[in-house]
């Protein structure tokens, strides 16, 4: 067993977890984040993605006490005073979801590419959500999802 | 997932003491190739001994004519490096084909050489500059190191702490990638230096290797159709439900072509 104390969306949390736990485990079992999915399990499928210190990586490869120390942004902690992130509202006005369940993972992915890659062209976007796969859109509007979260970003609008 | 202990050490001293005094131990880097192999319970070790955070294994520097890397960098900060970009933009480029973002985020340089999947980028490249592997033991020539799939020189215990790549006159990487893994299919390094060409070619046989007829005929042009007839030995080329030995050898030599012709592009 290991105590790991990880903040997760600026609230620090401590718990006593076996050392194998997986970061994706330790967040929806140990905090109740079920909005972090397991879609394969097996790093391929990107639903887990989740920022460890600003950067975007697959929570389901990863283990809880690699994070130690680290902070830990969740889709639970970007929507700000009730409302949603620009990326999250784009997500919702362009329809780039169907069932919702790669969206956790695609939010927090788009919200890592645009912070690499602010204006990024329609190729940059492919490039970079690489490591999320949709079962159900066929991805068209989710492009188009980026596109505008990258518009209102821009804009500096909430 | 077998149980385990997590270990994470304050210096690379201790990193190494751990290792010599633990024989279950596996160093753990970035996790990318451990932790799903984990997860499978392909392995079971005692302990996880994370180096990842060592400030020691991290950097890039270039000195002298050469570029060295901590084996702790991560893939994203080689891609965006300002100082790869311009000492080896091919290795910048390759860094930024591994994988996805959320890999590259995570998985090492030293994780990745350490591991050498025959369908590997990085291996590629360490091999096509002739890179030097630098342990805690020993340095290592990149003809050495790489020992055929999944196999390297190094012995128990033994941590990769930097690479390091003379920079050439120019170099090249093109990769064909698995349209779902990312791994390479077939990757070819094209490297020219004042010695002469190497071309390294990974994911297409049991591990990376020279293909020194295509180092031959391109000492003599470097054009694309120098490799026209340049030998390719296939007998021990992979075939899988992807793709057959005949149409891996195409891809090399194609990939091949590719790398040469953006040699042409990038004049230094
Ligand atoms: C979805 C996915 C796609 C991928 N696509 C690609 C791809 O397209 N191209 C590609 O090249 N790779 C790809 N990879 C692999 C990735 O690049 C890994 O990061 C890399 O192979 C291993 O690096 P790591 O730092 O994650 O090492 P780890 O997984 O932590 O370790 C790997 C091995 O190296 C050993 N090791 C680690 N550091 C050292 C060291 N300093 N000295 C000695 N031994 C050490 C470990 O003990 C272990 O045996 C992919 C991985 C995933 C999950
Ligand atoms: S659940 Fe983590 S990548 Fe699919
Ligand atoms: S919306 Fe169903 S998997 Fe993407």
């Amino acid at each position: 067993m290991a105590k790991v104390e990880i903040k997760v969306n600026g609230v620090r949390h401590a718990r006593n977890v076996e050392d194998r736990t997986l970061l994706a485990n330790f967040l929806r079992e140990e905090l109740g984040l079920t909005g972090t999915h397991v879609g394969c399990d097996t790093s391929q499928c990107g639903c887990c993605t989740v920022h460890v210190n600003g950067r975007a990586v697959k929570s389901c490869s990863m283990l809880a006490i690699q994070a130690n120390g680290a902070e830990v942004l969740t889709i639970e902690g970007l929507a700000k005073n009730g409302k949603l992130h620009p990326v999250q509202r784009a997500f919702s006005e362009c329809h780039g979801l169907q069932c919702g369940f790669c969206t956790p993972g695609m939010i927090m992915a788009t919200v890592g590419l645009l912070k690499d890659q602010p204006n990024p062209t329609e190729e940059e976007i492919i490039h970079g959500l690489e490591g999320n796969l949709c079962r159900c859109t066929g991805y068209i509007n989710i492009v188009k999802a980026v596109k505008r979260s990258a518009k209102l970003l821009r804009g500096g609008k909430r | 997932m077998y149980a385990l202990n997590y270990v994470r050490p304050k210096s690379l001293a201790e990193a190494a003491k751990f290792l010599a005094s633990h024989p279950e131990a596996k160093l753990l880097a970035g996790g990318m190739t451990l932790v799903p192999t984990l997860k499978q319970r392909l392995a079971r070790h005692s302990h996880l001994v994370d180096i990842a955070q060592l400030r020691e294994l991290r950097g890039i520097e270039v000195k002298d004519g050469k570029l060295a890397i901590g084996a702790a960098t991560r893939h994203h900060d080689v891609a965006i490096s300002a100082a790869v970009k311009k000492a080896i933009p091919a290795l910048a480029e390759l860094a930024g084909l591994i994988g996805d973002p959320q890999v590259r985020n995570l998985g090492t340089l030293g994780g990745s050489v350490a591991n050498n999947d025959p369908a590997a980028d990085y291996p590629a490249a360490v091999l096509g500059l002739s890179a030097t592997v630098v342990t805690t033991k020993r340095e290592i020539a990149a003809d050495d190191f790489f020992r055929g799939m999944f196999a390297t020189a190094l012995e128990e215990g033994e941590i990769i702490k930097r690479i390091v790549f003379p920079v050439p006159k120019r170099a090249a990487y093109a990769k064909f990638h698995h349209p779902a893994s990312g791994y390479a299919m077939a990757g070819v390094f094209v490297v020219v230096t004042a010695q002469g060409v190497r071309v390294a070619v990974t994911g297409a046989g049991p591990g990376v290797f020279r293909w020194k007829a295509a180092e031959t005929a391109l000492a003599k042009s470097l054009k694309p159709a120098a490799l026209d007839g340049a030998a390719l030995k296939v007998d021990d080329f992979n075939e899988d439900i992807h793709v057959d030995r005949a149409y891996r050898a195409n891809l090399v030599r194609v990939m091949a072509k590719r790398a040469v012709a953006k040699l042409a592009a990038r004049g230094r």
